[in-house]
């Protein structure tokens, strides 16, 4: 292939070029990545939010590309303002029948109100999801489940911004609608229902962990936290309050590593239903210490309290109105709440967008207040 | 080339299989087992001659009752996913054998709730015992020193502490590490941090240096006798007691580098005790926790080790969650 003197001369001189074709390639390479990165930026830059005092280390990264993304479902809201209420209005519950909750809305706010929850919870089926098929005359019966479950869950909405209005608005006003948790869907999206035991042929601690679950979130970690925390309502408790206890681990309430594992399940739970870390609201060096958290850790745990409350006094009792279809797959029971099922993934729903602003009669389990 | 300058080993012996000596006897002739072969491949990285064996007694006896654990682990995984191999596959690094839960105390619980860990722990300890009897019986038998036997019977050390000796004192076989890939991962965070952040644990702070001493010390090691390979310096043993060149060589590297050197023989001395120090400093600190330290970041604090922040954490200074994701007006 070559000419004959090139091939002679090579043999002759015999070189290594392997060496020095390494170092060319490796410094080469070097210097185009480096060159790349200057010009280019980092691919994959991100962005910190501080959470601690600084040498603690305690910040929530983010991607920056996510930054810029708000979350596609604000866009789904719209403005709906109320209609101030003209002094003697006749108001729905005197107009229609078996009005049970939102009597006092005037006609106007009433059907508002009415119109945006089809457009939040059953778009597609519209009013006839709750009040069936059979015209306006028949929209006062209870026949329908949706529709007793969508009167509880107003109450619950309206309980939920009166009074836990430290935790939906703990920063500033943001409140919760229906359309907080359900999208625009008739079953909200990150609803979960009992596992029970996960393992076959196991019992005890050996049968609620060591699965890939969708509660256990993909980890090893037991299935039962929001079990055990967020419907038995379990003390979440992990640590001794002194360097040393007379108590037995797992034994007359000392917690042991099991309870640490359910916990770290419960937490694992809260952080990517937040889309956030640990430093969100502990310094990790010391979990427990009420003295090195940060003010989410009170907005958390204040969290945690009202979702026992939801799922304790709304959401299961309403198990003998579901069909079965509704229930759960393994124990039939209700469907509940957590933290994803408003969060979805971000610090506050929604990004933080006040959805209560235009609905003074979510907002309160009296009547509502439309201000001047 | 320089042969030295490879990851893999430059020199390999193919021959006539070496059988080694027998002075005692025959009898360890009788218990060599396997016909001896060579593989390259192996020779790359070590000897190139694969067997004999001298299994023995105790050999067997680890083997066998390993294989009962390993069994014994696998075969509840495979129960744990209703006897299905594609589960088992998938969910293989998920599953675990558990430790009974802390309501049996130091009591056999029913098979389905711990039974099966105790008994396969057993057979554990009876294998790693056998195996570590071994390891004497065989230096002895080569009339050599027992360095190996109790470097191992350090690593064994912080075995028995996690699964039986700590369980024991605690009163509970709960306390134990589960048999799984991810679970013991998880059981080894919560451990840590159940009691208040193992970090504040002065002996898992010496685990640690130790741990991280020996690497380091492996290193400087291997790349020192490498360097003076080509001077006669990877016959250590010969180095020791007739220093050449290739020793004061490596001895005034270090020297002029850092002002101190080990010596042919002293180097592997550190390396023994760094090794050998780890494991022991580390079922140290994991004895202490729980029996007589509960909370490790408490403790400390009370010994004036763990710093703590005083006054305001000014947290109006960081920044808001509207400003982080740019929807501040």
């Amino acid at each position: 292939m070559f000419p004959k003197w090139f091939d002679k001369w090579n043999r002759e001189n015999p070189t290594n070029i392997y060496g020095p074709a390494v170092i060319i390639g490796v410094i080469g390479a070097a210097v185009f990545t480096a060159t790349m990165l200057v010009a280019w930026g980092q691919p994959f830059a991100t962005n910190s939010m501080q959470t601690g005092p600084r040498g603690t280390g305690m910040s929530v990264p983010e991607f920056k590309a996510d930054l810029a993304t708000p979350d596609p479902a604000i866009e789904l809201l719209l403005e709906d303002p109320p209609f101030p209420p003209e002094p003697g209005e006749e108001l729905a519950g005197d107009i229609y029948e078996n009005v049970q909750v939102l009597g006092d809305l005037t006609d106007g706010n009433f059907n508002r109100l009415m119109a945006a929850m089809t457009r939040w919870v059953a778009p597609d089926e519209g009013c006839a999801y709750c009040h069936g098929d059979g015209g306006l005359e028949t929209y006062g019966e209870d026949n329908l489940y949706t529709k007793v479950v969508a009167r509880r869950m107003i109450q619950m909405t309206q309980n939920i911004n009166e009074n836990w209005d430290a935790h939906v608005n703990a920063n500033k006003q943001v409140g919760v609608t229906c359309m907080t948790c359900h999208r625009g869907q008739n079953v909200p999206s990150d609803i979960w229902f009992k596992m029970g035991n996960v393992n076959e042929a196991m019992s005890g601690w050996s049968a609620n962990q060591n699965r890939a679950t969708s509660q256990s979130q993909s980890t090893s970690l037991p299935s039962d936290a929001l079990e055990k925390y967020l419907l038995d309502g379990e003390i979440i408790g992990v640590h001794d309050l002194e360097s040393r206890v007379a108590g037995v681990p797992g034994e007359n309430g000392y917690p042991g590593i099991q309870q640490a594992e359910r916990t770290y399940s419960l937490m694992n739970y809260v952080s990517n239903s937040l889309g956030v870390n640990c430093l969100f609201c502990h310094n990790s060096r010391a979990f427990y210490d009420g003295s090195q958290v940060t003010p989410q850790w009170a907005t958390e745990s204040l969290g945690i309290q009202m979702v026992l409350e939801l799922n304790n006094d709304y959401l299961v009792p309403l198990k003998d109105e579901y069909p079965p279809e509704r229930l759960g797959p393994v124990h039939q029971d209700a469907p509940k709440a957590a933290c994803k099922t408003c969060h979805k993934g971000y610090q506050q729903p929604l990004q933080g967008t006040n959805v209560i602003k235009d609905w003074p009669e979510l907002a309160t389990t009296g009547a509502p207040e439309y201000g001047d | 080339m320089a042969e030295y300058q490879n990851i893999f080993t430059q020199v390999q012996v193919q021959g006539t299989p070496e059988w080694g000596m027998d002075d005692t006897g025959g009898r360890l002739s009788e218990e060599r087992a396997g016909k001896p072969f060579f593989s390259t491949l192996v020779g790359w990285l070590g000897n190139a001659q694969i067997g004999p064996v001298n299994l023995g007694m105790l050999g067997v006896v680890s083997l066998l009752s390993g294989f009962l654990w390993f069994f014994i682990v696998g075969i509840n995984m495979l129960a744990q996913v209703g006897w299905s191999i594609p589960e088992f596959l998938r969910q293989g690094f998920w599953l675990a054998l558990e430790p009974p839960g802390p309501e049996h105390g130091l009591s056999i619980p029913p098979l389905d709730e711990g039974g099966w860990y105790i008994i396969s722990s057993f057979f554990l300890l009876v294998a790693v015992m056998a195996w570590w009897a071994r390891s004497y019986q065989l230096a002895a038998s080569h009339k050599m020193g027992k360095h190996v036997f109790w470097a191992f019977g350090s690593a064994i050390w912080l075995f028995l502490v996690l699964g039986l000796f700590r369980p024991v004192l605690m009163g509970s076989w709960s306390e134990a590490v589960p048999y799984g890939i991810f679970p013991h991962l998880d059981w080894t965070t919560a451990f840590s941090i159940r009691y208040g952040n193992l970090y504040y644990n002065p002996f898992h702070c010496l685990s640690i240096v130790f741990l991280y001493g020996s690497v380091l010390l492996f290193a400087m090691h291997g790349a020192t006798i490498l360097a003076v390979t080509r001077f006669g310096g990877d016959r250590e043993l010969e180095q020791i007691v007739d220093r050449g060149t290739a020793s004061e060589r490596a001895a005034l590297f270090w020297r002029w580098t850092m002002g101190f050197n080990a010596t042919m023989e002293g180097i592997h001395r550190w390396a023994w005790w760094f090794a050998v120090l780890t494991p022991i400093t580390g079922g140290i600190g994991i004895l202490l926790t729980g029996t007589v330290v509960d909370n490790w970041f408490i403790w400390a604090q009370e010994h004036n080790f763990a710093p703590m922040y005083d006054g305001s954490y000014g947290y109006e200074a960081y920044g808001s969650y509207e400003a982080f994701i740019g929807q501040e007006d």
